[in-house]
């Protein structure tokens, strides 16, 4: 299968352009879309259907933080197993705890509920640039590699603070 | 602007080998098909002048059938055999339908597949009952375009489900129509609006149409229409509105029982009064009652809200569901597009205005939009695109896709909102040693719970070699097309062994089914279906012939001698055989010039993507 960042002819760096990414995905889209090829043989719709495919997937992946660091870690190597816990430091652990107690507690509170969200957001942010400088710059495997999970656990988190707002308001 | 650059696979037609394509709106209430002629897209008439076909289909005892404004006319004279909104029916089982349409019909249950309405002419699947719709909307165009109609695009509602897709593209099979693309409601109207404003920015589309709701944000920039998110409720139209007045006009009439021809003569008046609200504050009702004869009964504009309200909230929540869904608040929403007959009614005008803190724009014509818009596509999904119509379209897909896991959990594979194609695979792995064979069980939904989510398909994956508990890596990939439509595969990957899967569609028609329903279609005339056949196989060989002609002239570098010899072996081939009355022949030369072709059209693509990217970078400079 073709690499997403040679397929938007983009440099293989953590750091990106969204507005480039944006611009390559449309470049290709707009070769590859199964509409420009509705009028054509049955080959070159299956080969359209199989690029449209791979082109979406790989803008997904590439213009998600968090998806972009697990799939250069998969790509240098060091894949991050989101089944195992291990390589979590015992404070963050903690924390993790911490902050599902707080989530529970806040279960019915919408304002307390955003205010979490905006903390969880914060956080993430902030790891997000110590992904960025062990990625591009130290090349610090395990490192991203913690992050990336850390990372993954506050988006669940994050999620489910999203699912409790919307049941809130309906 | 890069995308406006960009050379074609099939470089603009001159005016005189446009290809004619059409876009049908394939209503619950009322259906419409339109075209693109001298660049102007216009609905198509019959030939009393009529631009909208009633969604119609009374059935004789002979077989034969009446569409449209006929049907509609005699429906309470013929309740049970003249069938109405059909499309609530498609890709449903029997325990799906709401009450109100099965009281009308004489609803069968077929082994748990699709229902079948029970007609003098024997029983029929929805999926026949379209057909009988779209063959008149075929028709209608042939006599206008000629008959050498490339294809159609046909609409859908967004929030349509994989067997309600399936079924309305098998319903065009059975017509005879070739279907280039099945295209949302919302983003055919987006389509239509977007183009003829020139507008940049986010829309939203707010569509009640008969029988389904549809809502979707879409972004339009730079050429691409991208859907964002879209929501809504299939079985919530203006078909509602009409019952609950119905009902309660033949409470305060009388509350005595009708019989099935004065119920659907109520149903009518329940219609006719809906409509006659949105201009007059009061209207006076003819109810019939059980004996003969009606009753007045006086209906203030106050009363048809109070009735209805409910479903016009019920209407809200889907548009709230979107917007979190797209990550935007009404004042990101640059314009409200409203879509479909049932907009028409001024409380639902008022409720999404009071939402989104503005008025909704009402000024094209509810009705004929979609099929404009889905006509606009067709032109460019036939190859007429020309300069400046060189925009793009992503959609997505509305309702996750799932697998069924132990203890009745739902793991989502495909999540709501995902930009198709695409295409998502997931392992498994066995529960039991020796375990040769693994049930799997296709869901669509949002629920955690498999009961709460639609079934799509159960199919097993069998010869799984022997192997312990937890040794085998089943590899099941879901792919969706721009259709939105699902096909799933399952592979046993450690051995490297490939079992066969069989998918048994939950609410669809098999194929068996379908090629059942065209045989008997032609029942009476087996040599129209032969040379149906072999017309529709020389059309393709010789589509394919030229396309693989031109594309050997633009892109001979590509290819090896012995390469472009055999194609132009192939090619020859497949010319001879197109001579023959032999249809199955042609098929065989048509199947094995595509599958020699493949590579070649892989090769094409990565060398067009290239150039594209090249030129993007160019731009940027």
């Amino acid at each position: 299968m073709q690499e997403y960042y040679s397929l938007f002819s983009l440099p293989e760096r953590y750091a990106i352009d969204p507005a480039r990414l944006e611009d390559a995905y449309r470049s290709v889209q707009a070769q590859v879309h199964p509409d420009r090829f509705a009028h054509r043989p049955e080959a070159e719709r299956r080969v359209a259907m199989q690029w449209a495919t791979l082109a979406n997937e790989a803008f997904r992946t590439l213009k998600s933080p968090l998806e972009r660091a697990r799939y250069l870690l998969e790509r240098r190597g060091a894949p991050v197993d989101p089944e195992r816990n291990t390589g979590m430091s015992p404070a963050f652990l903690m924390q993790q705890m911490e902050w599902r107690e707080s989530v529970e507690e806040a279960a019915s509170d919408a304002v307390e509920l955003e205010r979490l969200h905006r903390e969880l957001a914060r956080d993430e942010r902030v790891m997000f640039d110590d992904l960025a400088q062990a990625l591009d710059e130290a090349a610090d495997l395990p490192r991203a590699g913690e992050l990336v999970q850390r990372l993954m656990f506050m988006e669940k988190l994050r999620r489910e603070i999203t699912d409790a707002l919307a049941r809130l308001e309906e | 602007m890069a995308l406006l650059q960009l050379s074609e696979p099939g470089d603009s037609p001159a005016p005189h080998e446009q290809r004619l394509a059409v876009g049908i709106d394939l209503g619950t209430t009322n259906s419409l098909v339109a075209t693109v002629r001298h660049a102007l897209p216009e609905c198509l008439p019959n030939a009393e002048g009529d631009v909208i076909l009633p969604s119609v289909v009374r059935f004789l005892r002979d077989g034969n059938t009446i569409v449209g404004r006929e049907a509609l006319a005699v429906q309470a004279q013929d309740p049970r055999n003249t069938i109405a909104s059909v499309k609530r029916l498609m890709g449903r089982g029997l325990q799906d339908v709401d009450a109100p349409m099965r009281g009308r019909y004489d609803l069968l249950d077929a082994g748990g597949g699709m229902v079948r309405i029970n007609t003098v002419a024997g029983p029929r699947s929805p999926v026949e009952v379209s057909a009988e719709i779209l063959r008149r909307l075929r028709e209608r165009a042939e006599a206008s375009l000629g008959d050498n109609l490339v294809g159609a695009v046909i609409t859908v509602p967004a929030y349509f489900d994989d067997a309600q897709r399936q079924a309305t593209k098998d319903a065009a099979r059975l017509a005879g129509l070739n279907v280039l693309r099945l295209l949302n409601e919302p983003t055919a109207a987006a389509i239509a609006y977007g183009l003829d404003e020139a507008a940049e920015g986010i829309y939203a589309v707010y569509d009640l149409g008969g029988g389904t709701f549809d809502f979707s944000v879409l972004r339009l920039a730079r050429g691409v229409f991208e859907v964002m998110a879209t929501s809504g409720d299939s079985a919530l139209g203006g078909d509602d509105f009409d019952d609950a007045l119905a009902d309660w006009l033949h409470r305060k009439a009388s509350g005595v029982d009708l019989d099935c021809s004065r119920s659907r003569a109520l149903l009518a008046e329940a219609r006719r009064v809906k409509e006659a609200l949105s201009s007059a504050p009061v209207v006076t009702a003819r109810v019939p009652l059980a004996a003969d004869g009606v009753r007045e009964v006086e209906v203030h504009a106050q009363d048809f809200v109070t009735l209805t309200q409910a479903l016009v909230d019920r209407s809200l929540s889907p548009v709230k569901k979107a917007l979190r869904d797209a990550g935007l608040g009404v004042d990101d929403i640059q314009a409200v597009v409203m879509v479909g007959g049932a907009t028409r009614m001024p409380h639902v005008r008022s409720a999404v205005a009071k939402l989104f803190g503005r008025q909704p724009h009402t000024d094209i014509d509810p009705d004929k939009v979609v099929a404009i818009g889905a006509a606009i596509q067709a032109n460019v999904l036939a190859g007429n695109r020309r300069p400046g119509e060189d925009w793009l379209l992503l959609d997505v897909i509305p309702l996750s896709l799932g697998l069924e896991m132990m203890g009745g959990l739902t793991e989502k594979i495909i999540p709501r909102n995902s930009t198709i194609p695409i295409a998502k695979a997931q392992d498994f792995t066995t529960y039991k040693d020796g375990q040769s064979a693994m049930a799997i069980h296709v869901v669509q939904g949002e629920r955690e719970l498999v009961q709460d989510c639609r079934s799509l398909a159960r199919f097993e994956l069998r010869g799984i070699p022997p192997m312990p508990a937890g040794g085998a890596r089943i590899r099941v990939t879901f792919q969706v097309d721009a259709d939105g439509l699902l096909s799933v595969t399952a592979r046993e990957q450690t051995t490297g062994v490939e079992s066969h899967v069989t998918v048994k569609p939950s609410y669809g028609l098999s194929d068996d089914e379908v090629a059942q329903m065209l045989k008997s279609g032609f029942e009476h005339a087996e040599d129209d279906m032969q040379a149906r056949a072999l017309r529709e196989q020389q059309v393709e060989a010789r589509r394919l012939i030229e396309a693989t002609r031109q594309a050997l002239t633009e892109d001979a570098s590509l290819l090896s001698a012995s390469e472009h010899a055999t194609l132009l072996t192939e090619i020859e081939h497949l010319e001879a055989l197109s001579t023959t009355p032999d249809h199955l022949a042609i098929k065989a030369g048509i199947d094995a010039l595509s599958a020699a072709t493949g590579d070649f059209a892989a090769r094409r693509m990565d060398k067009a993507i290239r150039e594209a990217l090249t030129g993007a970078r160019v731009d940027n400079l």
